[in-house]
This record gives structure tokens, C-alpha cells and sequence, in this order.
């Protein structure tokens, strides 16, 4: 199948540089090693491709986007463009006076991460200290007339916080927010021991969350997202690989997904090289497993094969070394035992240590080749 | 008759609706029709859908909308206004319209 559908959504990754060093951050743990981030113009040449192609929203992420000094124009062309700009940010970097700035350039909403509901355990998962800047950042956010979006990545630590979570959402204004527990991808897979946590856990937190969404219906939209740990089938992952998204690499990859480079084997083009259009329909890596030609049994004759597209390919090569088998975490995966044995150890009492992500870290993982041969072991 | 709203509001003939501050309205040229687009999402709306919102400007109550399009459409008052109410109700609900005081 070539690239019959549009996209919908640019998630423009303009740098990995990042001032915080979370310990399940999704960019890949070879990241230091990624090419020299696209120039302004190319970023903006890009965006036109983009809207020509389909493209209504824009996520501009990293990294911390907010430490590319173009953002303005970006964010500038983007509303010439018609396009929905969200900014996700860490907002440490944020001064008022250019929040303020990328408000009269259009720029739709602000999405700021916060890691928990306190200083200690928040910067710690940070790696450095931020969580106080985080709440004088979200306060800018509404008395500018923002949008506001809190995302709070859940994890062992802080899933029992989460009741205290959407009380600080609350009290911050915000419109919308997003409970969104580690994917074990990225930094988050080497962490997973601490960071996984047990299926009481979890359930406990899923209702907390429910509760909230029925009571601020209307008011502060409430999501929760479940581990794929823990779903027994699949997510739609990127609503389908080459369906729905273009994911743009800072070094200017276009993507599938946010970690789909780290995938051996395939071919991913280059907006310096090609245009946006081209590579959306007929690069090889798009098409590696666009549609049901790649599949694999048990997904192959699934009845759901059109629903989850397989899950995430990210997932199955990074647990099984193989990117064209059924996602581990599907109950009908053959490597589902890998999931299993992973949350068998998460009802255990776990050592709490951490991996920062730092560019000396992702040195030592880019340099030891292939990514999934320096992780710790999986299964056991 | 009304509805329960967002937030305790009762969505009757007087209530007057704004779309949220999040969302913004576009046209697609791909499809021809309007989107609502909000954060990481969007509706791709029907041509009634897009009437309703269009006119959601804060100032018109939804009953001087009914009134307007069901002149527009040619269709009764009560069955337009039935469709409407159950539109913003849902629309409230998700958070994506408000309801001006």
C-alpha cells in the first residue's frame, strides 16, 4: 500500500538538546549521536510541504523546542499555515516576555510536563531541579490566555500521587490533562525495573483518574493512558504506521514515529534530501509497514489486525529483536511470555535506581552498535 | 426545554455558546469541510456541525440558530432544535463549546 491516506498531525522534534535529563525521556538513547539540526529555513520550507500534504496540527517538541532561538518564525509560519500549533515544553527555559511573544505569533496551546507533585520527587525524575520554575511557568500560561495542557508521565513512583496530581492541575487552570504512564521505549526501557509499576498500582490510579473525568466533564478534559504493559491488546500505535503522522527528526528524518530510526535495517529520507511529499508516499521506510502486507500470524488473520495495525513496531524490535513480529504486549503475541515475566517483577520491591539520560549516557549506548544489545537483560 | 450542560449549565433556547478557547475552526481544503481542532485532535465536521459552530460567536443564543437554520435548511423548528440541543450537549460535555453567562 503507498501513502494513500493523509497526515494529519507534524510532530516537528526541532532539537534533542534538553535541559531536564528525565529517566524516560522517548527520544532514543543514541541521540548524541543524531546528525546537526535543520536550519530555519528548511523548518519553514518543511511546514508548507506539510499543510500541502494534509497536515492540520503541529506539535513542536524536542528536546526542549524552546531552545531553538527560531522558534518565533516557526511558530509564526505555522499560523500563516492555518496550522494548530501546540508547544510541548518542559518550560524551564521560558521567559514571560517570549511566552507572551509566541502569543501574539498565534501559537495555539502550551503543554508543560510535570513529573509530580512536589519539588523532591519531581526533580529528581528530571534529573535537575525545575518543579517550582514549572508552576510560575503554567501561572504565564493561563494569565496570557493559553490553553493549558499538564502532562504528567506516571510511573511506580508517582502513580500514587495521582490523585494529588489532578488537584494541582485544578488549582493550575488547566484545560486539559493528559496521565500518561512510561512507555518502555527510549530511556524508559533501560529504567524499567524502577519504573513499571504493579498491576494494583496502576488499577488504583486508572479509577482515581475516572473519578476526575466524570466530575470535571466540561470543565478539564482527563486522560489516562494505560502502560502497554498492561492492556493485553495492543494500541493503535501512531494510529497505524505512515497513516496518520509524520514525526521530523531534528537532524530532518521523516518518520513514522519518534523512534522508528532506531530500527535496523530501514531506510528513513531526509527532508534536506527529498521532498516532504515524496517521502510520505513512497520511501521505503514508510512503506515498511504501512497497511497488512507485513504481518506476521497471529496478527495476519486477527479481526482486530484493522484496529491496532499490529501495535508498535518499536516495541516488538526492542523486546525481541525483530520489528516485523506481533507487539509482545498482544495476550496472542508468541513473545508475550516477555510481558509477563516483566510485570511478575514489577509485584516485587524493585531497586530504585535511575539512568539519567545525558549526552555522555547516550554516547556509551551509540557506541556499543546495536541499540538493543546494551540493554539490560529482558526476560527473567 | 434544556439539558444539564457542562459544568451544571442548562442548555435552553437563551443559552449562548463560544467555542472553547481551545479549539479553533478551519476549513480542509482536503475534504472540503470544516475541522474543529483542538489539542492533539480535530473533528472533521459535517455541513450542519459547522453551521452550529460557526454560529457560536458568544452573542446569538441557540434558539435564534435554530431559527436561522432551520430557515436555511427548510426543516421545522422542533426537529432543528432537537438536533442542536443534542449537538452542543455533546460538544459541552467534551469541553469544546462554553457556555457564556
Amino acid at each position: 500500500m503507498s501513502g494513500g491516506e493523509r497526515p494529519y498531525t507534524l510532530v516537528a522534534e526541532l532539537t534533542y538538546r534538553c535541559p531536564l535529563r528525565c529517566v524516560y525521556c522517548s527520544n532514543p538513547l543514541d541521540y548524541a549521536r543524531q546528525g546537526e539540526e535543520l536550519d530555519t529555513a528548511t523548518w519553514i520550507r518543511v511546514l508548507g510541504e506539510a499543510e500541502d500534504l494534509g497536515v492540520v496540527q503541529l506539535n513542536l517538541t524536542g528536546g526542549e523546542p524552546l531552545v531553538r532561538d527560531d522558534l518565533e518564525a516557526i511558530v509564526a509560519e505555522a499560523r500563516r499555515l492555518d496550522l494548530y500549533t501546540n508547544l510541548i515544553t518542559s518550560g524551564v527555559p521560558l521567559r514571560r516576555e517570549r511566552l507572551a511573544r509566541l502569543r501574539a505569533l498565534g501559537l495555539d496551546n502550551v503543554q508543560i510536563s510535570i513529573q509530580d507533585t512536589e519539588a523532591g520527587p519531581s526533580d529528581r525524575i528530571a534529573g535537575r531541579r525545575s518543579f517550582d520554575r514549572k508552576l510560575v511557568v503554567a501561572g504565564w500560561v493561563k494569565e496570557l490566555g493559553f490553553p493549558l495542557t499538564l502532562n504528567t508521565v506516571l510511573h511506580r513512583e508517582n502513580l500514587d500521587h495521582v490523585e494529588a496530581v489532578i488537584a494541582l492541575a485544578e488549582r493550575l487552570g488547566a484545560d486539559r490533562l493528559e496521565l500518561a504512564n512510561a512507555q518502555y521505549l527510549g530511556w524508559a526501557l533501560p529504567n524499567r525495573a524502577a519504573l513499571l509499576p504493579s498491576r494494583a498500582q496502576l488499577a488504583r490510579a486508572r479509577e482515581v483518574a475516572a473519578a476526575a473525568r466524570q466530575r470535571l466533564r466540561g470543565q478539564m478534559e482527563v486522560l489516562f493512558v494505560t502502560p502497554d504493559y498492561y492492556t493485553d491488546l495492543p494500541k493503535a500505535c501512531m494510529d497505524g504506521w505512515g497513516r496518520r503522522f509524520i514525526v521530523l527528526s531534528p537532524s530532518g528524518l521523516a518518520l513514522p514515529c519518534h523512534a522508528a530510526h532506531t530500527l535496523p535495517g530501514l531506510r528513513f529520507d531526509s527532508v534536506r534530501d527529498r521532498p516532504l511529499a515524496d517521502i510520505w508516499r513512497d520511501s521505503a521506510g514508510f512503506g515498511a509497514f504501512r497497511g497488512e502486507d507485513w504481518m506476521p500470524e497471529p496478527c495476519r488473520s486477527c479481526e482486530r489486525r484493522s484496529i491496532d495495525f499490529g501495535g508498535c513496531r518499536c516495541q516488538a524490535y526492542h523486546l525481541t529483536g525483530n520489528a516485523a513480529v506481533t507487539d509482545p504486549t498482544c495476550q496472542y503475541a508468541p513473545d508475550h511470555a516477555l510481558i509477563e515475566a516483566a510485570r511478575r517483577e514489577a509485584e516485587e520491591p524493585q531497586p530504585a535506581s535511575l539512568i539519567y539520560r545525558s549526552a555522555r549516557e547516550s554516547e556509551r549506548w551509540g557506541g556499543m552498535g546495536v541499540e538493543r544489545r546494551s540493554l539490560p537483560p529482558i526476560s527473567k | 426545554m434544556g439539558a444539564t450542560g457542562s459544568a451544571g449549565h442548562v442548555i435552553s433556547a437563551e443559552t449562548r455558546f463560544r467555542l472553547a478557547a481551545k479549539t479553533r475552526l478551519r476549513f480542509d481544503r482536503k475534504s472540503s469541510r470544516y475541522m474543529l481542532l483542538y489539542p492533539e485532535r480535530g473533528l472533521l465536521l459535517n455541513p450542519t456541525a459547522a453551521d452550529v459552530l460557526q454560529r457560536c460567536d458568544g452573542e446569538r443564543t441557540v434558539g435564534s440558530i435554530v431559527a436561522e437554520l432551520a430557515r436555511q435548511y427548510g426543516h421545522d423548528v422542533p426537529k432543528v432544535e432537537r438536533e442542536v440541543l443534542d449537538f452542543l450537549q455533546t460538544m459541552a460535555d467534551r469541553g469544546l463549546v462554553q457556555a457564556t453567562e
